[in-house]
């Protein structure tokens, strides 16, 4: 599965201490195009983010389902428990099969 | 009831007339939600563009010129730079901050221009305008700069399109009221280029110009055009003190 | 006296009425899409697969009146200790009158911590949303809000 790059803004702690909760932020460039189809209009096939898959030292802490009623240039913020020091993967599957992805390391002391 | 009640006490705070000759700040007509995105960059989208126009700045062209960081060095540099465009070039030529850069992208990288309202020019703007951010707008209008100033006055001024509207009509004698779901603003461009909701995307001054000129139903001019390069110059020149806001959030 | 053939007058006109709709397919307004296939109500229904809400446990914070529905922030948090043994599995975001009501699922579990999420959607109109949030208890808890909204998204053509 090939990962393409896409501009992406992440906000969260370069370290933790552990059992501690942090708060991560994400911003996707993406215009989450909803499908136009109306009459007098070009007709715009919908192409969107339909999902956003964050795991953390391998597991998953985040699966969220996106549809054309998120705004563009999709924001999310969660949670997570510090657990211990590993990469935070960030994978977003887009309508068509293309998947987009960043890594950011989490240190845990 | 309630209902009614909300959305009256929301129009009536939003419908506050400047007094005549009050150019106020477009922040100050923001909500207080969309002030607060406009000044967070882990929510606020313009900030893509801004990353995206961070790493073209020490992307060298294909020509083998320098990047731009080559010859201006790191972009924080460029601090003050935005708040003083449109600026008159040595040739005479009034430029904005856009036409600025895609002169030395022909010019001094040999390389061919990004296009107005490309990706690429957008980022590049939107990067170099956030080291003016805060910083009061500083245009020259003396010397050189006088004809155009002239000139963008003149254009302000003149009623146009089938509404017969001129810009002060409503950047003047109705800041502060609401129209078409959005409030009318003193028109100054402070905070371009701008994430626009309507858009859903970063845009420039220049495409909002040209939605002025279509909500008038006046013939939008070209991006780039010089009656919009000047009439910019007036509008940072009624800013004058005012902060950059760029990239704004606007409705 | 003959009783007027109505039965096989309305037959025919029904007839005619259903031919002519064949040819003549209603159209869409510029301003709505097409018409939303699953309702709220359908929505709200097949989450819940029998089980009954509780009215509690879910703070939606949205602001009550958006100037443009193209970008309105969202953040939910649900009363959960988010343990082993007790935390929420899914948060269901839906919106009454947008063309499509589901408009987002976040699946979470004992690693968040806490059940807080937060985004940003896009509001077709003036409209009520609804949370339902799902725990690993079997049990689902439900929240709404409603939202006045002075410029839709969804509205095409400009």
């Amino acid at each position: 599965m090939a990962s393409a790059s896409i501009p992406a803004r992440i906000t969260m702690p370069a370290e933790a201490r552990r059992g501690e909760i942090i708060e991560i932020r994400v911003l996707v460039r993406h215009a989450m195009d909803r499908a136009i189809d109306a009459p007098g209009l070009t007709p715009v096939p919908r192409k969107i983010i339909h999902t956003l898959r964050v795991t953390y030292d391998g597991a998953e802490i985040l699966h969220m389902d996106l549809s054309p009623g998120i705004a563009a240039n999709p924001y999310v913020a969660f949670t997570t428990v510090a657990t211990a020091t590993g990469e935070v993967v960030f994978e977003w599957l887009e309508d068509g099969g293309a998947v987009y992805e960043r890594r950011q390391m989490l240190t845990v002391t | 009831m309630r209902r009614l009640v909300v959305l009256g006490l929301a129009l009536a705070a939003a419908a506050i007339p400047a007094m005549a000759g009050e150019v106020r700040a477009p922040a100050s007509l923001l909500s207080p939600d969309l002030r607060a995105l406009q000044d967070d960059p882990s929510r606020h989208p313009g900030w893509l563009w801004v990353d995206g126009g961070e790493a073209l700045w020490r992307e060298a062209p294909r020509s083998g010129r320098p990047s731009c960081q080559g010859c201006h060095g790191p972009i924080d540099g460029m601090r003050g730079v935005a708040a003083r465009y449109p600026a008159v070039a040595s040739d005479g030529r009034l430029l904005n901050l856009e036409t600025r850069i895609e002169r030395c992208r022909t010019d001094n990288q040999q390389a061919p221009a990004f296009g107005y309202e490309s990706e690429a020019l957008l980022s590049l703007t939107a990067a170099i305008a956030l080291r003016s951010r805060g910083l009061p707008v500083a245009v020259e209008t003396e010397g050189a700069a006088a004809p155009h100033l002239a000139a963008g006055k003149r254009f302000y001024e003149t009623r146009q399109g089938q509404l017969n509207l001129s810009c002060g009509q409503c950047h003047d004698e109705n800041v502060g009221r609401r129209l078409r779901g959005d409030v009318i603003s003193s028109g100054v461009g402070t905070g371009f280029p701008a994430y626009r909701l309507e858009w859903n995307t970063l845009g420039s001054l220049h495409r909002r110009l040209r939605a002025c000129s279509l909500g008038v139903r006046a013939t939008q001019l070209p991006y780039g055009a010089y009656d919009y390069v000047a009439l910019e110059l007036y509008l940072a020149a009624r800013a004058r003190g005012l902060p950059v806001e760029s990239p704004g959030i606007r409705r | 006296m003959t009783r007027p053939d109505r039965r096989s007058g309305l037959t025919r006109r029904a007839a005619l009425a259903t031919s002519a709709a064949a040819l003549f397919p209603a159209t869409t307004t510029a301003k709505a899409q097409t018409a939303p296939r699953e309702t709220l109500a359908l929505v709200e229904r097949t989450v819940l697969a029998g089980r009954t809400p509780l009215a509690a446990g879910v703070t939606l914070d949205m602001p009550t009146l958006s100037e443009n529905g193209n970008s309105v922030d969202l953040t939910i948090r649900i009363d959960s200790p988010m343990s082993g043994e007790d935390h929420v599995t899914a948060i269901h975001v839906l919106a009454e009158k947008n063309p499509f009501p589901r408009v987002a699922t976040f699946r979470i579990g004992p690693r968040a911590g806490r059940a807080e999420v937060g985004t940003r959607i896009r509001l077709a109109e003036t409209q009520t949303i609804v949370v339902l949030a799902e725990t690993s208890r079997g049990t689902v808890h439900r929240g709404a809000r409603e939202v006045i909204v002075i410029l839709g998204a969804c509205v095409d053509g400009g």
